[in-house]
């Protein structure tokens, strides 16, 4: 039962994993550019979250709409102010830039809110759920990450496939002046893509306190690069390449630590992804971009 | 009435001046061509009418706008459209999304109506309306891309080497097909190394070497040209 317990925790966290890891794929298919402040977007929506619901009294639901907004607008804004005026610049400058937004969040975040862990109570206060005679107990908070996850890649791949917008997204990721000559605007598509990153960022960042129950102005760091790594890990650019990435780091990070070594398993998570990358250097799902001339 | 105006125009990459003070106008029902020979900056040129650079001088006016310094995207919902060098089809995307690509700036309910009149030129898109564009061969994808162009219902279609890697068969078709557009309304500015092609097709041409125009004049004249038919027709 331990396993089977270990399993559905690690598919529960590696779900966040990858909801986080959309907008780090998302943005790199499109922008063409890894934006490291990714994760400081989560700690930002958990604390909108814990304020609105903890310190004003809104209904749970009403406080996770709220920080997948205000992380919409905030993440449309860091692209605006931070990413936009070096869209011809080289990436270097463009991912020192992102490390700098990161640190700007995490900064502000330490101002504003404190920087002590403050104990995020669980939005979901339903009781567990038992099975096999009790011996297998699963929160509602896991079986809640694992539904929204599924939620959210479908829609968001109907979105991709089927909308306008969705393919105007695939055509800028494929060529940006191609898509231009199409009356497709860029800067908008790229500004609608941190939007959905952010805002799935703001839901990841909740579900994750309410697993962890904790929050400090340096929460989403690590959740962040180990959202990126699933997404390099899936292939990145790939939507069904973050899922299976987020899912496989989550259950081998969890089964690392209840069978290997607590302290060493995020040393384990990444020895895999550096294993993967050496086979395959563009991640499980990640093809080759072909150029056809 | 000239449909496209450009007066004097300047593009530089970097610090070196691709396109030079250079002039030319498109009428109304008229197919122009520009000829020269590689790095003459006849992609220079296009790229810049369309809005993808931008020229550090002069004007470009197009049925009455100024669109010298507007926006790529925005351009073509005023009727310009261009196929660009090399295609650039969206590879991943399939024959029909790709041309809905091309509708982008269109109301919805034209979409279906031009699809239907792109695939009557083309019927060998029509067959391969789910296949992604990656896979088509290289006729196929020049097709795309014209259809593509086609979609925006352009008042100006601007052509940058149609014909370019394909066999003399297909480049008999491509060339049809662009008598076919401008017989149905569409002006045209073409752009070519197959110059014989070209000039035969239009009614007048502008030669461009090193980023300045050298001559213009009526295509059939051109075709008679000693230093045109030395330089671009092989004797
Ligand atoms: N992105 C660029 N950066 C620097 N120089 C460029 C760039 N693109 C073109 N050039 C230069 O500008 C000049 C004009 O190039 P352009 O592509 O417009 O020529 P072209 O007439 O279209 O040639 P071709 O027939 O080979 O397509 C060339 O000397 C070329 O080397
Ligand atoms: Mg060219």
């Amino acid at each position: 039962m331990d396993f089977l317990s270990n399993l559905v925790n690690g598919i529960s966290l590696g779900s966040i994993y990858a909801v986080i890891a959309l907008g780090y794929t998302m943005v790199y298919g499109i922008a063409k550019m890894l934006n490291f402040a990714h994760g400081d977007i989560i700690m930002v929506g958990a604390y909108v979250c814990f304020y609105a619901v903890y310190h004003f009294g809104l209904p749970g639901w009403a406080g996770v709409l709220l920080a997948m907004l205000l992380c919409l607008i905030l993440g449309v804004a860091v692209e605006r102010l931070a990413y936009r005026p070096l869209r011809r610049a080289d990436s270097l400058a463009v991912l020192i830039t992102a490390i700098g937004v990161s640190y700007f969040l995490e900064n502000t975040a330490q101002l504003v809110f404190g920087a002590n862990n403050v104990f995020f109570p669980n939005l979901f206060e339903a009781e567990p759920i038992r099975l096999f005679d009790g011996r297998l107990v699963i929160s509602v908070v896991t079986l809640a990450s694992i539904g929204i996850c599924m939620a959210v890649m479908v829609i968001l791949t109907l979105f991709i496939e089927k909308t306008k917008l969705g393919k105007a997204m695939r055509a800028v990721s494929e060529d940006k002046d191609a898509a231009r000559l199409m009356g497709i605007s860029v800067d908008r598509t790229i500004s609608v893509t941190f939007a959905i990153g952010s805002a799935l960022a703001a839901l990841a960042g909740v579900l994750l306190c309410s697993a962890i129950p904790s929050l400090s102005p340096m929460t989403g760091s690590m959740p962040g690069i180990k959202a990126f790594t699933a997404a390099v890990f899936g292939g990145i650019g790939s939507i069904p390449g973050a899922l299976l990435g987020g899912l496989l780091l989550g259950v081998i990070e969890v089964m690392g630590k209840a069978y290997i070594s607590t302290q060493l398993s995020d040393a384990i998570v990444f020895l895999v992804l550096i294993i993967v990358l050496l086979v395959r250097p563009t991640g499980i799902l990640g093809k080759k971009v072909q150029e056809k001339v | 009435m000239a449909l496209l105006e450009v007066d004097q125009i300047n593009v530089f990459y970097g610090s070196i001046r691709a396109v030079k003070n250079v002039s030319f106008r498109v009428d109304e029902g008229e197919i122009i061509t520009l000829i020269g020979a590689n790095g003459a900056g006849k992609t220079t040129i296009l790229q810049t009418v369309s809005g993808l650079l931008s020229s550090a001088s002069g004007s470009i006016v197009f049925d009455g706008k100024d669109i010298t310094r507007m926006n790529a995207h925005r351009i073509v919902g005023l009727g310009l459209a261009q196929v660009p060098e090399g295609r650039r089809i969206f590879q991943q995307m399939t024959v029909e999304e790709n041309l809905e690509m091309g509708a982008y700036t269109q109301p919805k309910g034209s979409i279906a109506i031009n699809k239907e009149k792109v695939f009557s030129h083309f019927p060998r898109l029509a067959e391969r309306r789910r296949q992604v564009g990656g896979t088509l061969s290289g006729g196929e994808q020049q097709m795309l891309a014209m259809g593509r162009a086609m979609m925006s219902q352009p008042k100006l279609l601007m052509l940058d080497e149609p014909s370019m890697g394909l066999a003399p068969i297909l480049v008999e078709e491509i060339f049809t097909i662009i008598s076919e557009l401008h017989q149905s309304g569409t002006t045209i500015l073409l752009v070519e190394q197959n110059a014989r092609m070209a000039l035969s097709i239009a009614d007048r041409g502008y030669v461009l070497e090193t980023g300045k125009i050298v001559k213009t004049d009526a295509a059939s004249v051109l075709l008679k040209d000693d230093d045109v038919q030395k330089a671009y027709l092989g004797g």
